[in-house]
């Protein structure tokens, strides 16, 4: 596919299908995030990308054996990882026997908020989301330093835009 | 060595189709010249691991881990694992913040390069290389 604009509203179409894989499978906190912001801000900064660069694939020569090789072989080692993994949904599985009863039992009691998931990501890995808010700062201020003054260099050198 | 009973086949095909996503996100990422689609192959890598945290959340008969209102529980109730879910909130967001910084060095790209084709990047390198190695040639007196 060379344009890329249907590229990147098919990508949006996955995230959102993926948000309602995830009201599926119980997580319905994930699946508001990734609606909102898979699917909305993230599609968006690709079409503002695609506006300030191009909107079309160049045909490319590229051999793509190697890839494929390459894809091939890591997929057969993950799949040989997953042998020995628990069923899907099992109530016996590691996941499910080790801390997550003791956040299940013990949060109405220590938090009182009903949404367990909010009570873990407010409270008792509260330290985790300061550091998350920092990482997105900090990738806020990379992006603007790196598109700061692009519009002033482009009046000063117009010929590189053709 | 493994059975492949029909239960473990049926309780392992969400892996199997989320390393398949993961595979098709990978390939993007080494096959495709263009920058933009090596970002919406990365995300497309990143949702899939996503999905295999959440499904391994999952208990059969289980419902999303919210309490009723007024806090009173039903015992019988099952619920899912919230941790992956919490961890993969984090990662939603933490994503979107590498895609957008990614997006800006690719707009910074193709400013300087004037494309954003990675065979486009390379070739300009070279050639940048290329008029720097006879210059210095020149300079120092050697084979030009």
């Amino acid at each position: 596919m060379r344009s890329l604009f249907a590229v990147v509203m098919l990508s949006g179409v996955f995230s959102l299908l993926s948000a309602l894989l995830f009201v599926t499978l119980d997580a319905v906190d994930v699946a508001f995030t990734e609606a909102a912001v898979g699917a909305g801000i993230s599609t968006v900064l690709i079409l503002g990308t695609l506006a300030l660069t191009s909107r079309y694939e160049q045909p490319s020569k590229r051999s793509k054996v190697i890839p494929l090789i390459v894809v091939l072989v890591t997929g057969a080692a993950l799949f040989y990882g997953t042998l020995d993994m628990p069923n899907f949904g099992d109530p016996n599985a590691a996941a499910q026997t080790h801390v997550a009863p003791e956040y299940l039992l013990q949060s109405p009691h220590e938090i009182d908020v009903p949404n367990v998931v909010t009570a873990v990501l407010a409270s008792y890995r509260g330290y985790d989301t300061l550091g998350e808010t920092a990482v997105v700062f900090t990738a806020a201020v990379g992006v603007l330093l790196l598109i700061n003054g692009l519009r002033r260099r482009r009046r000063r050198n117009p010929k590189k835009d053709t | 060595m493994t059975e492949f009973t029909q239960e473990f086949i049926v309780g392992h095909m969400n892996y199997w189709l989320f390393i398949v996503l993961m595979m098709t996100g990978l390939y993007i990422v080494v096959a495709k010249g263009n920058l933009v689609k090596k970002i919406v192959g990365l995300n497309i890598f990143q949702t899939s691991v996503f999905m295999l945290y959440i499904s391994m959340g999952k208990v059969v008969g289980g419902t999303a881990p919210i309490f009723p209102v007024d806090m009173n529980i039903d015992p019988n109730v099952v619920y899912s694992n919230p941790l992956p879910h919490v961890l993969i909130l984090t990662a939603i967001v933490v994503g979107v913040a590498t895609t957008s910084l990614a997006l800006a060095l690719v707009i910074r790209i193709r400013e300087e390069y004037g494309t954003i084709e990675e065979e486009g990047i390379l070739a300009a390198n070279r050639s940048t290389a290329r008029v720097e190695e006879q210059d210095h040639g020149e300079v120092m007196g050697g084979p030009v």
